[in-house]
Parts: C-alpha cells; sequence; structure tokens
C-alpha cells in the first residue's frame, strides 16, 4: 500500500496505521501522541494531539476526509494523502489541544519528578504557544499513595488511560481505572485498594507526565544530572533489561528500556524497579542511547547535534531568523531529509 | 395528522388488550406472517423516515448499513436514554403508550433478523422502565415475544436495560459500552456498529420515535408515510415544546408546517405567554445553534421558516439551526440569553465523559469563562476566547458531545453578542437579580 504524508511516499503493510507510518519516515513527520501507546492494546484516540489532515482517502476514493483524523488510529488506505506538519489547520489544532492538555495541568515542573522527560513538556515545546489565556482557577485534588512505591499527583494527569491500559493489561480484575467524569474524573484504584502485583511499577514508566512517580526516586535528583546506562540482570519474573539511572556511583533509578519514541520494550518487574538499587545487582551493557530527550542526551557521551523537532514547516518558515550556518537545506528541500539513524 | 400520539388520550391504552382493540400489533402480525425481513427494511427505506434521535440519517439506509456475516448474532438497540435537555418526547411516549414502542420494537428487530433486542432506557426514568416491563411481560404472554412468535418460527427477547444517568450514554457507541456493562466512553469510529457494535456484533442503534414509526409504516406501506411531510422531512415528528408558552407540552406535527404556525396556533404551542414577545428559540434541543426571533421565524431568502430537517438548517449556521431531536425551547424577552448559555454550558461540562482533551477541557473552561461573565466579572476579550474554543473543539473530538457543547455558546455570541458585551460593561446592572439586557429601541420582533 502507498501512503504519502507531507510530500513523502512510503510503502507500507495493510492494517498500518498513519502514525505507524508516519514513525517510519522519521521524528519530522511522525504526529505527536500524549495518549498513543504502541505496546498497549485499545490506547489511542484520546488526547487528539496527533490529529492529522488527509487530503485523499485512498486511490479509489481520492475524496478528502471532511475531519481531521487521529492518526494512531486510522488505518492507511492505498494511496492515501496526509499533511501533518505542512497543514496549517493542523498544527491550528495542535496550539490548541496544548492549550487544554495545560489548562488543569499546574505547571509544576520545576518541583516535577519528570521534567526533562515529560512528554507534555515535549509537546507544549515544539507545538504550543508562550503565553496562556486563561485566568481560571485549576482543578486540584490531593496526591494519593498507589502502594508503596508509587505516588498518584491527579494535578498533573492528563488522562491519556496509559496506566488504565497498562493495569488492564498486567491484571485480571478490573481494580485501576478512572471514576467521575468530565474534567473532574480521576485515576483511582477502586475503592482506594493499592494495585497488588508484581508489574505494577510499569505504569510509572508509560505515565506521559509526572502524574504517576516512583517514590524510591522522588525528588532525589533531576533526569537531567543522572547518566542513564542499560544493564541487565538475571531475574525470575521479568527478563531483566533495565536501564540504570546513575548520579555519581549511585544508581537512584531503575526504569524499563524505551525506544526512540518513548515506548516501553519490556515491562519490568518491581524487585528490579523498586528493590536492585546496588551496581553490583546489575551487569552493566553500557550508556543508554537517548535520541528523544533532548535535555537528557544534552552534554554527556559527546552527543550529536541536537536538533529539536520542529514542525518542518514552521521551521521553514522560521528559517531566515536563525542565525547559525548549520545545514538546513533539508528543510525546504523535503526529497532530502537525512537518513534515519 | 397523528401517527404515534394517534390513540395516547384512549383510556387504559398501555395495557395489551386495550391497545390491540385498538389495532395495535396489526404490523407484528403483518409483517412477520406474510413479509421478508427484505420488505420490511425496503418499506421503512420508501417511507424516507430520518433518525428522530438527533443526526437525522434514514433509518432505511442505516439497517442496509448492517453486516450480516453468518453465524454471528445481531442486534437493535433502542436508545431510550433520553437526557437533552429540553426533549421529553421519547418519556412521555413510553410512559403514555409502551406496546407502541415494543411493536416497533418487534418489527424492527425481524426485518433486521436480531434474536435479541434491547430497550436502554435512561436511569431516572424508574417509572417509565417498570412500564415498559409489565407490557413487555404482557406481550410475552401473548406469544408476541419469546420463541416461535406467532407459530412463525422467529424467536425474539426484549429486554429494558436502565442507564447510570449519564447524558454520554446518549451516544450510541457510549451506550453500547454502557450496555455491555463498562464505564460509557464512545468508542473511536470507524468500526461503525453496523459492522462491531454490541458484543462486536453487528448492531443497530435507533431512537425510540424512529422505532415506534416503523409499525405504522409496516401497516400502511412506505409510501403512505413518505406522503406526508415536505420533500426529504416525511412523516411526523414528536415535538416536545417548552418554555415562555402557552400551552407547553409534546405534540406531534406533520413535518412542513411553519414554525410560525407552530409557535402561535392554538393547536400548538398557542403563542408566547401574555404581554410578552419572542425572543430566541432553541429548535431542537439544548445542543443545537439558538436562533433570534427573526431567524427562527423567516430564512436569510425571506421565506417562512418550515418544521423540516432542511429548512431549519438553511442558511448554514450563520442564520439556521436544525432539528435535532425536536426539543422546542421558546424564550420571551424576559430571558438573559447570557444566562441561558452558561446553563447549557454547565451542563455539558457537567456531562463530558473527560476521554478526549478538547471537550474534557474545554466544556470546564467555557463554562468558567461564561460563569465570570455572567457575575460580572467578565473582561472583553472573553468573548472572543469563548468563541475560539468553541472552535477548537468542534469537530476535533471522538464523538459529537464537543460539537453540541461548543455550538450553543458559538451561536449565542453570534445572535447575542450585544448582551455578552453588556454584561462585560456593566457589571453592576447586569448581575442584579433578573437583570436582562434590552437592545436599544428594541422590541423583539413577533
Amino acid at each position: 500500500m502507498k501512503v504519502t504524508i507531507d510530500n513523502i511516499t512510503l510503502e507500507v503493510e495493510p492494517g498500518t496505521t498513519i502514525m505507524q507510518a508516519a514513525r517510519m519516515i522519521g521524528p519530522e513527520v511522525a504526529p505527536p501522541a500524549m495518549c498513543y501507546y504502541e505496546p498497549l492494546k485499545g490506547s489511542g484516540g484520546k488526547c487528539r494531539a496527533c490529529l492529522v489532515k488527509v487530503t485523499a482517502g485512498s486511490e479509489k476514493d481520492p475524496r478528502p476526509m471532511p475531519k481531521l483524523v487521529p492518526a494512531c488510529i486510522t488505518a492507511v488506505q492505498d494511496g492515501m494523502i496526509v499533511e501533518n506538519t505542512v497543514n496549517e489547520q493542523v498544527l491550528e489544532t495542535r496550539k490548541g489541544i496544548v492549550e487544554f492538555l495545560l489548562l488543569n495541568h499546574p505547571l509544576d515542573c520545576p518541583v516535577c519528578d519528570q521534567a526533562g522527560e515529560c512528554h507534555l513538556q515535549d509537546f507544549s515545546f515544539e507545538h504550543g504557544v508562550s503565553s496562556t489565556r486563561t485566568v481560571e482557577d485549576r482543578n486540584t485534588f490531593e496526591p494519593v499513595d498507589l502502594g508503596d512505591n508509587i505516588k498518584l499527583n491527579m494535578n498533573r494527569c492528563i488522562l491519556c488511560y496509559r496506566c488504565v491500559y497498562t493495569a488492564d493489561q498486567i491484571t485480571d480484575g478490573r481494580v485501576h481505572g478512572v471514576m467521575h467524569r468530565g474534567d473532574h474524573a480521576e485515576i483511582s484504584t477502586y475503592i482506594e485498594k493499592a494495585i497488588d502485583n508484581d508489574f505494577s511499577g510499569n505504569v510509572i514508566d508509560v505515565c506521559p507526565v509526572g502524574a504517576l512517580t516512583d517514590k524510591t526516586y522522588r525528588f532525589k535528583s533531576r533526569v537531567w544530572f543522572s547518566k542513564p546506562m542499560d544493564a541487565h540482570c538475571s531475574c525470575d519474573k521479568c527478563s531483566g533489561n533495565v536501564t540504570l539511572w546513575y548520579r555519581g556511583d549511585e544508581v537512584i533509578r531503575v526504569t524499563g528500556r524505551k525506544n526512540e519514541w518513548g515506548e516501553l520494550k519490556e515491562f519490568i518487574c518491581n524487585t528490579c524497579r523498586f528493590d536492585r538499587k546496588k551496581t553490583s545487582d546489575w551487569t552493566i551493557e553500557g550508556p543508554t542511547n537517548v535520541s528523544r530527550h533532548s535535555v537528557i542526551s544534552a552534554n554527556k557521551y559527546g552527543a550529536g547535534l541536537i536538533r529539536p523537532a520542529f514542525p518542518i514547516a514552521q521551521a521553514a518558515r522560521d528559517f531566515k531568523q536563525i542565525d547559525d550556518d548549520r545545514d538546513r537545506s533539508f528543510l525546504t528541500n523535503q526529497a532530502s531529509l537525512p537518513a534515519k539513524k | 395528522m397523528k401517527i404515534l400520539t394517534q390513540h395516547i388520550d384512549v383510556p387504559g391504552i398501555e395495557t395489551i388488550d386495550v391497545f390491540m382493540k385498538n389495532g395495535g400489533y396489526k404490523a407484528v402480525e403483518k409483517a412477520i406472517k406474510t413479509m421478508t425481513p427484505d420488505e420490511v427494511t425496503e418499506e421503512v427505506k420508501k417511507s424516507g423516515l430520518r433518525g428522530r434521535g438527533g443526526a437525522g440519517f434514514p433509518v432505511g439506509m442505516k439497517w442496509s448499513f448492517l453486516a450480516k456475516p453468518e453465524g454471528v448474532p445481531r442486534y437493535l438497540v433502542c436508545n431510550a436514554d433520553e437526557s437533552e435537555p429540553g426533549t421529553f418526547k421519547d418519556h412521555y411516549l413510553m410512559w403514555k403508550t409502551p406496546h407502541t414502542l415494543i411493536e416497533g420494537m418487534i418489527v424492527s428487530s425481524f426485518a433486521l433478523g436480531a434474536n435479541t433486542s434491547y430497550i436502554y432506557v435512561r436511569g431516572e426514568l424508574m417509572y417509565v422502565i417498570n412500564i415498559l416491563e409489565k407490557a413487555i411481560q404482557e406481550a410475552y404472554d401473548k406469544g408476541l415475544l419469546g420463541k416461535n412468535i406467532l407459530g412463525s418460527g422467529y424467536d425474539l427477547d426484549l429486554f429494558v436495560q436502565p442507564g447510570g444517568g449519564a447524558y454520554i450514554c446518549g451516544e450510541e457507541t457510549a451506550l453500547l459500552e454502557s450496555l455491555e456493562g463498562k464505564r460509557g466512553n464512545p468508542r473511536n469510529k470507524p468500526p461503525f456498529p453496523a459492522v462491531k457494535g454490541l458484543w462486536q456484533s453487528p448492531t443497530v442503534v435507533n431512537n425510540v420515535e424512529s422505532i415506534s414509526a416503523t409499525s405504522w409504516i409496516v401497516n400502511n406501506g412506505g409510501d403512505a408515510y413518505a406522503a406526508i411531510g415536505v420533500g426529504r422531512s416525511t412523516g411526523t415528528k414528536l415535538i416536545s415544546a417548552s418554555g415562555h408558552i402557552k400551552k407547553p407540552g409534546v405534540y406531534e406535527i406533520p413535518l412542513g408546517i411553519t414554525v410560525e404556525e407552530f409557535i402561535y396556533s392554538d393547536a400548538y404551542c398557542g403563542g408566547i405567554r401574555d404581554g410578552h414577545k419572542l425572543k430566541a428559540v432553541v429548535a431542537g434541543g439544548s445542543s443545537v445553534p439558538i436562533l433570534s426571533a427573526e431567524n427562527i421565524l423567516t430564512t436569510e431568502a425571506g421565506e417562512k421558516r418550515l418544521m423540516t430537517y432542511e429548512s431549519l438548517s438553511e442558511g448554514g449556521f450563520a442564520t439556521g439551526t436544525m432539528l435535532g431531536s425536536g426539543g422546542f425551547i421558546v424564550m420571551d424577552e424576559t430571558t438573559c440569553i447570557v444566562h441561558n448559555t452558561l446553563t447549557f454550558a454547565r451542563f455539558y461540562h457537567h456531562e463530558s465523559c473527560g476521554q478526549c482533551s478538547p471537550c474534557r477541557e474545554g466544556t470546564g473552561w467555557m463554562d468558567k469563562v461564561i460563569k465570570r461573565i455572567e457575575t460580572g466579572k467578565g473582561r472583553m476579550e472573553d468573548i472572543d476566547l469563548l468563541v475560539d474554543v468553541a472552535k477548537k473543539i468542534e469537530g476535533n473530538t471522538i464523538c459529537p458531545l464537543g460539537d453540541a457543547a461548543s455550538w450553543p455558546v458559538a451561536a449565542a455570541i453570534r445572535h447575542f453578542r450585544d448582551e455578552f458585551e453588556w454584561h462585560v460593561t456593566h457589571p453592576e446592572e447586569a448581575t442584579k437579580p433578573g437583570a436582562v439586557y434590552m437592545r436599544p429601541g428594541a422590541s423583539w420582533t413577533k
């Protein structure tokens, strides 16, 4: 099947979604995803951050789709033409989505453990505006504990449902879900019951914001002060493949390994995550290749030039105002996009 | 011309004996004994009957989209979760003549080949649920439901399911989720219910009024139904009229009478209450755009507006509105449009399911901003802010609740901007109890 995204045509298998196809091309054209999480079945379609314009439905029926469609759950048709970063309406709508997501968000990044690896920060940096139009009081909730090691701060939650789908996948009964409606909805383990499961810690990793955080890591460091290292151990519950986060010689945090889209490659167990915090517990493989979260890879390991993933059209428009001599010809000449690493 | 409410005032019509004496259940006999399911569908298609729940999608066409794979059950679900502010027609119909709905359910289920059907009733209407259950039991006793209906070999089980009292469960996919026992969140579409609906099986979801009309269509033929009405708006429609009129209530009208006749004729609303003048009308339930008196009575082209799907939406949203679910709210000059818009915005804020971000955050935002304007703390830029927020919600959500929340706000500002501005510039006057803005020299037209 042929699909064209932002003037780049590629061949994909039937059943591929627009999001998957765009990710094959690379981060320059991939729509942002706040709720979609490829490993979680059923996720997506909720945050509306990935809305794209379909200017031609398919070869057979080349009519444009009347509304913007969510890229993460819309399957491509043969001959479909999609506009993401080159469409004004899409960019304008995305600005609105950032605004909506930040409307009741406390913006407490300075004291939030997630800052620096927060998808909402990335999203608003890349697609939002720097000012706010709201003067209203924000909805507030009291932080609660989900078990001994997980803290839930509903103020920061954007209701992406990722943790709900994770809990659904790792447990049989429904113990974790959403209560109430609308902007007063909240994540809850039913009747304040902690998720009692060896893999419950993974909800921390799937959370795109700082709503679910690791209590063993709470307030210990900022992510950009720590160095991630890939490591493994022989664990009888999970694969044991993790990322260790060092500050100096100390392991301050253990997380699952993530791919370039910030998605977990494998779930890890709570023992690995919360209890194995000594270097002697692990076999170190080497530094983690951090590509997505620029702030983490900055100034470490002599990483290459960091290019913020601005929408191409927007960057091209601002091209002349940028005063440096880096090669930006690919911004105006889309055929010569740099090859994906 | 009355179809649904023809016998509604007959004493004891809620019992099956009286109902049958008045010609009830003839359609079941005719359909099951003398027609094939496809013939019934064909008649409904011919009738031009359009969905009465609000969207106005042709019922026959919806039925023909139903996927019919071998060995997979099909379901008919009746959407009786009527919770739109201003709409109370289904409630009235089910309460007065429950058998009209049950007869329609049997005929429609037969046409679709469904052996299990559900009526999903709004949970607040517990007494209506009791009436329906009693009526269903009577139908079982007469052999009109259950195994081998009227000796034809066709089986149908009919269940009533009370909802939990959420407006969002009136959206068809949220309704199906709720019916499956889950949280009533709308599903992403596609797949549409016609392919994957209840328990991942092909499902048709229809409004109470649409289903009830099918039995008359079977009895009298699709052409007879199509003969009533104007153009593509055929048949009769229940309108629940409320507000500042002399005779509020549920009226069955042949589609195609003028709006003026509906408001002022003694057969219907009987005019605005004495000493007052028409100011605005919400023509189809709270989610359709509000219109000023001039716009509701005449179209942009200067013609009289008719009570039809097409005529009411003439002029787009600039000067038109929608027939919607038929919740006809009439307001006279004592109504403060800002307060009215606040009431609607608060409703959608409360009822948004919270699944997708534009609706979850946007409805709350609009509610808070309008509240500020209403309480005299508004800023001039808030009015344009509201328009922009409404625009950012519209069309970007999973289900139509986002549209329904943004339209009334956008329309109120479009047609009554001066009232919002007056609230901002005259906060002290505007916050006095009962204060209403009068346009300079205005007399709200008749």
